[in-house]
Parts: C-alpha cells; sequence; structure tokens
C-alpha cells in the first residue's frame, strides 16, 4: 500500500506524534536501548521518551522540509515502552528501538555518537543514563571484537585451569626504565603471569617508552627461563597520536613480546578499533584499561552504564577488561558486575534484571575477553574472587604483590600459591569463599611467603557502600 | 614479624622450573588427585594424558600417551593409564588434561607425576 501523501507544515511539533510509538514490534535487526530519563518537572514521561528517541536518530527540534524526502518512517527511532524504574519515582526507563541501517557497519564510534550525542545535554531532561543497549547479531557481525579471546590466549600462554594473576608496577609515575624492569622481573620470576604498565605510564620523560620496552622484554626473557613458564607485560601503548600508538606497538612486536595495552575510553574507539585489528593481524594479545570510565558510569542517573561500556568495548575488541573487583578499593556491585562480566566473556547473555542486563544478547561467533579484576586486592580476597569470578579472569595484585615485606618474587609466589590453593579446594567441592580463611591457613603451612602476606594485609578491608547500585525496590 | 628470606629461584637450579597450574603447592596426596578427577570427568571433559622430560617443559607440545580417553568416567581407570604412563616414563612430568570441546579449550592441565629435573 502507496502511504498518503504528506504535505508540508512548517513549525514545532510534539515528539510524541512521530517518536513514540507504544505498539511497535521489535525487529530482530534493530538496534535496542534502554535509557533511565530524568525528565524536567512538567514534561510528560511519552514526550520525554519520544524526545529522547528523536534526539538520538534522525529528529531535530523544528519540522524541515527535507525529512519528507525520506522515508523517516523507515529511519526514525521509536520509543515503544516505558517502565517505572524500582525505588525510584523521580525518573523511569525507556525502550527506543533504532534500525539497524542508521549506523555504519563496524563501528562503535558512530553508534556512541548517536546514541550518548546531543540528547544528553537536551533541555526537556534534567538527566539521561544509558542502561543498556542490545545490539543484534547482524550488527555484532560487523565488527572485529577481541584480536585473540579467551581460548586463544590460554594456548598462547599455556595457561589452563586457573585465573591469571597480575600485577601493576608501582609506583605508578617515577622510576627509570632499568628499576621498572627490575619490579617486572621480580613479580615474575616468583610466579605471576602478567605484569602491567600503570595506565598514566605513557612516555614520560623519566621513562620514554622505547628504554621501558627494553628493559621489560629482558626481564621477561630471563623469568620465563628460569621458571619454564610464559609470561607477559601488558605494554601500554596508548599515546597522544594514532601514529605514536602504532609505532609502539611495533616495537613491542618486534621484540617478541606477547601483548600489549591501551586506555579505551581516554585514547578513544576509534583509536581502540584501529589497535584491535592492528593486533588482529600480528598476532598481538590486547590488554584494555578503562581509565575515565567512573566520570561516565558511576552516577545512577546520568551517563552510560558500565554494562554498556564492556559491549562497546567487546565490539571494538580488547582481549582483557578491567571489570572491578567487588572486594577492593573501587566501587563495584556484585550482581552488577556478574551481568556486565557475563557480557563481557559469554557467547549468549538471558535477560536478567536481577543482574541489571535488560535485553537478551547474542554474541555469535565473536571471542569472549577475559575479565580484569584489579585494584586494592590481597591474597585474603583470592577466596572471594575466585567464587565471582570463576577461572576466566586476570587477577591484578599491585600493592599485594609489592607491598609483600621480602620484596616482589615472595609477594607473586604468595599469590600464585593463595590461588593454585583455592582452586584446588574448589575443584575439590570446597565453598572456597566460606572456607577461605582455612584453605590459605593450610596452604601457607608450605609456603612462608604466603604466611607472611598473610599477616601483613590481616586487617585491610573496604567496606563502604556503593553509590551505583541496581535499582530495586525499597522494601 | 619474622626475618627476611630470599627467594630461592636461579636460572642453573633445575628445581626452579614451574609447570603450570599447582605447580606452587606440594605434590598432591593420591587421595587429593583423586578429587581432580573427579572434578574433570564431572565437567564432562575428556581426560588425556601427556608427559615431558621435566628440562622440556617450555613447549606448547608435551608427548601425548595414547589418544585423550573420550567418554571415560571412571576415576579409577583415568589413574590406572596415569601410572601406566608413569611407569613407561619414570623421569618425566606426566600431566593430566582435561579437554572442553565445547569452549575449545583445556579445563584443566595438572602435572600428577613429577619428574625428577636432571
Amino acid at each position: 500500500m502507496k502511504p498518503a501523501a504528506k504535505a508540508y507544515s512548517a513549525g514545532v511539533k510534539e515528539y510524541r506524534h512521530t517518536y513514540w510509538e507504544p505498539h511497535y514490534d521489535v525487529k530482530d535487526t534493530d538496534i535496542l536501548a534502554c535509557f533511565k530519563i530524568t525528565p524536567q518537572p512538567g514534561v510528560d514521561r511519552e514526550e520525554a521518551a519520544a524526545a529522547v528517541a528523536a534526539e538520538s536518530s534522525t529528529g531535530t527540534w523544528t519540522t524541515v522540509w527535507t525529512d519528507l524526502l525520506t522515508d523517516l518512517d523507515h529511519y526514525k527511532g521509536r520509543a515503544y515502552r516505558i517502565e517505572d524504574v524500582p525505588g525510584d519515582d523521580t525518573c523511569f526507563y525507556a525502550f527506543i528501538a533504532y534500525p539497524i541501517d542508521l549506523f555504519e557497519e563496524g563501528s562503535v564510534v558512530n553508534v556512541f555518537t548517536s546514541l550518548v550525542g546531543n540528547v544528553f545535554g537536551f533541555k526537556a531532561i534534567r538527566a539521561l543514563r544509558l542502561e543498556d543497549v542490545r545490539f543484534p547479531i547482524a550488527y555484532v557481525m560487523t565488527c572485529g571484537g577481541p584480536p585473540n579471546g579467551i581460548q586463544v590466549e590460554r594456548d598462547k600462554m599455556d595457561k589452563y585451569g586457573r585465573p591469571l594473576l597480575g600485577c601493576t608496577i608501582k609506583p605508578k609515575l617515577g622510576l627509570s626504565a632499568k628499576n621498572y624492569g627490575r619490579a617486572v622481573y621480580e613479580c615474575l620470576r616468583g610466579g605471576l603471569d602478567f605484569t602491567k604498565d600503570d595506565e598514566n605510564v605513557n612516555s614520560q620523560p623519566f621513562m620514554r617508552w622505547r628504554d621501558r620496552f627494553g628493559f621489560v622484554a629482558e626481564a621477561i626473557r630471563k623469568a620465563e627461563a628460569e621458571t619454564g613458564e610464559r609470561k607477559g607485560h601488558y605494554l601500554n601503548v596508548t599515546a597522544p597520536t594514532p601514529e605514536e600508538m602504532y609505532k609502539r606497538a611495533e616495537f613491542a612486536k618486534e621484540l617478541g613480546m606477547p601483548i600489549i595495552m591501551h586506555d579505551f575510553l581516554t585514547g578513544g574507539f576509534c583509536a581502540n578499533t584501529g589497535l584491535a585489528n592492528w593486533c588482529r593481524n600480528n598476532g598481538m594479545l590486547l590488554h584494555i584499561h578503562r581509565a575515565m570510565h567512573a566520570v561516565i558510569d558511576r552516577n545512577p542517573h546520568h551517563g552510560i552504564h558500565f554494562r554498556v561500556l564492556t559491549k562497546a568495548l567487546r565490539l571494538s575488541g580488547g582481549d582483557h577488561l578491567h571489570t572491578g573487583t567487588v572486594v577492593g578499593k573501587l566501587e563495584g556491585d556484585r550482581q552488577s558486575t556478574l551481568g556486565w562480566i557475563d557480557l563481557l566473556r559469554e557467547r549468549h547473555v538471558k535477560e536478567d534484571r536481577s543482574r541489571g542486563i535488560f535485553f537478551d544478547q547474542d554474541w555469535g561467533a565473536m571471542p569472549g575477553a577475559f575479565a580484569v579484576a584489579s585494584g586494592g586486592i590481597h591474597v585474603w580476597h583470592m577466596p572471594a574472587l575466585l567464587a565471582i569470578f570463576g577461572d576466566d579472569a586476570v587477577f591484578q595484585f599491585g600493592g599485594g604483590t609489592l607491598g609483600h615485606p621480602w620484596g616482589n618474587a615472595a609477594g607473586a609466589a604468595a599469590n600464585r600459591v593463595a590461588l593454585e590453593a583455592c582452586v584446588e579446594a574448589r575443584n575439590a567441592g570446597r565453598q572456597v569463599e566460606k572456607e577461605g580463611k582455612e584453605i590459605l591457613t593450610a596452604a601457607a603451612k608450605s609456603s612462608p611467603e604466603l604466611k607472611i602476606a598473610m599477616e601483613t594485609w590481616k586487617e585491610i578491608k573496604f567496606e563502604f557502600d556503593v553509590v551505583d547500585k541496581l535499582d530495586v525496590a525499597h522494601a | 614479624m619474622s626475618t627476611m628470606q630470599d627467594y630461592h629461584s636461579r636460572l642453573s637450579d633445575p628445581a626452579s622450573r614451574k609447570f603450570g597450574t599447582f605447580s606452587y603447592l606440594p605434590p598432591m596426596s593420591p587421595q587429593e588427585v583423586r578429587k581432580q578427577v573427579a572434578f574433570l570427568l564431572a565437567q564432562g571433559w575428556a581426560p588425556a594424558l601427556e608427559h615431558t622430560e621435566p628440562q622440556h617443559t617450555a613447549g606448547s607440545f608435551w608427548y601425548m600417551w595414547k589418544l585423550p580417553m573420550f567418554g571415560e568416567t571412571s576415576v579409577d581407570k583415568v589413574l590406572a593409564e596415569a601410572e601406566a604412563c608413569h611407569k613407561a616414563n619414570p623421569g618425566n612430568h606426566v600431566r593430566l588434561v582435561g579437554y572442553d570441546k565445547l569452549r575449545q579449550t583445556q579445563g584443566t592441565a595438572l602435572v600428577i607425576y613429577r619428574g625428577k629435573a636432571a
């Protein structure tokens, strides 16, 4: 049936006439978004939801004659559902469907330019948060995704049946390249799988990147020869320009290093996607840090939820992503964290509001990435970390390795013994979280390094309330 | 606090060489090994045995002992096969692998007989 001819009429219309469609049948190929909208007083829900749909897709504030030169009914985003936010009357959830051809294939950059673009500064709403996005499999398959994935990394690094262990080298700024390499070597000979550049370490005057890469490579080679195990260091190639970033990545490859690192938010989605492609072409693992994420994701009413940033990273590409620890010094609700580590690692994730997941998400053939737990964790956290994250994770103990009274190698050995003891106990059918103390105490009998670590960090806990909680009704 | 100890690990000392998961723990007792085998089988993974000379642990490919024991559900049979591998190669590390065909990886890999490094 041909659509009725429309006449052009200039002026400002209510958004709901065009962009609110409660009876819309969602298509399998649509990109779906759930926004939490806090409207300005006097703006009703349907109008606010429609306004968000309009401003994040085809609309602008007034009617324009060129609207009539395109099939707006096909291209527009539509608000199709509204829900209460449990326990919060100031806001509501709006579900919006976008046709797939609004977005360039394989471009996380383009998707987010639309979904979290101008609309976030829109006057009719007081605050806006992107809670979740469903990427249709048709779109997922246009993206590169993790350059290697969990299974390939396990094979390359020859690590099976347990989480991996890492450590961020500290102090984060000020060490010379040779002293830095020393700290790396000590950690790796003691039993860690990886060490890591701090995110702030790029190429400062006190330690230029080329010098750091050289000494770190020497540290890795010696630790590998000494322990007979494979080792890596996340060489941070985050740089002021893409050209410089690729130069550093090439040098890491020349040195025969297995893994490099990038900060996907400060570096940007464009740089990250390019680097992930480079890693895939060059057989390099890619560790992803998330500096700036809390600026974007911590406010419960405004910004982008971390589960969305996780999806963005999986599409853009990375083999590891920092996901919080639940138990350490940094923010992270347990149920919510379980939700986004599923989104990072699993092939298919079902809608599960108890974990903050609003949509089924099918990743098709796209590999998963390791969840990285890092920040204020030490041996006493090991049982809980294993229970929360399972095997496909990297636990990174910075202070928890380097702060050992006998030094990095002893700190590393303490962590490795604690981890293996917990894995053995779990496999043997024990409740590691409940019996953590007994498991670690027994393991410490044959490891003086673990015993001292347990004495050193016994009293350290991080028990502050979380700021960004899941939305649940008040009792 | 007890006095500081040196971390003993040397290029010149073959005992410094490790061999994957659980190599930082003391050797497991037969009962402890049984539990790990039972865990492997309970996951539905295929048990398989590999072995190598202790000075050649670093490569991806150890010597494969026969074929993976597809469909095996008996802990005793897996342990008997491991013992046979050990008796035929008494100086070698013997590793039990659990092949996870769904995720196309090894769900676990642990050395259950430790060879003595020369």
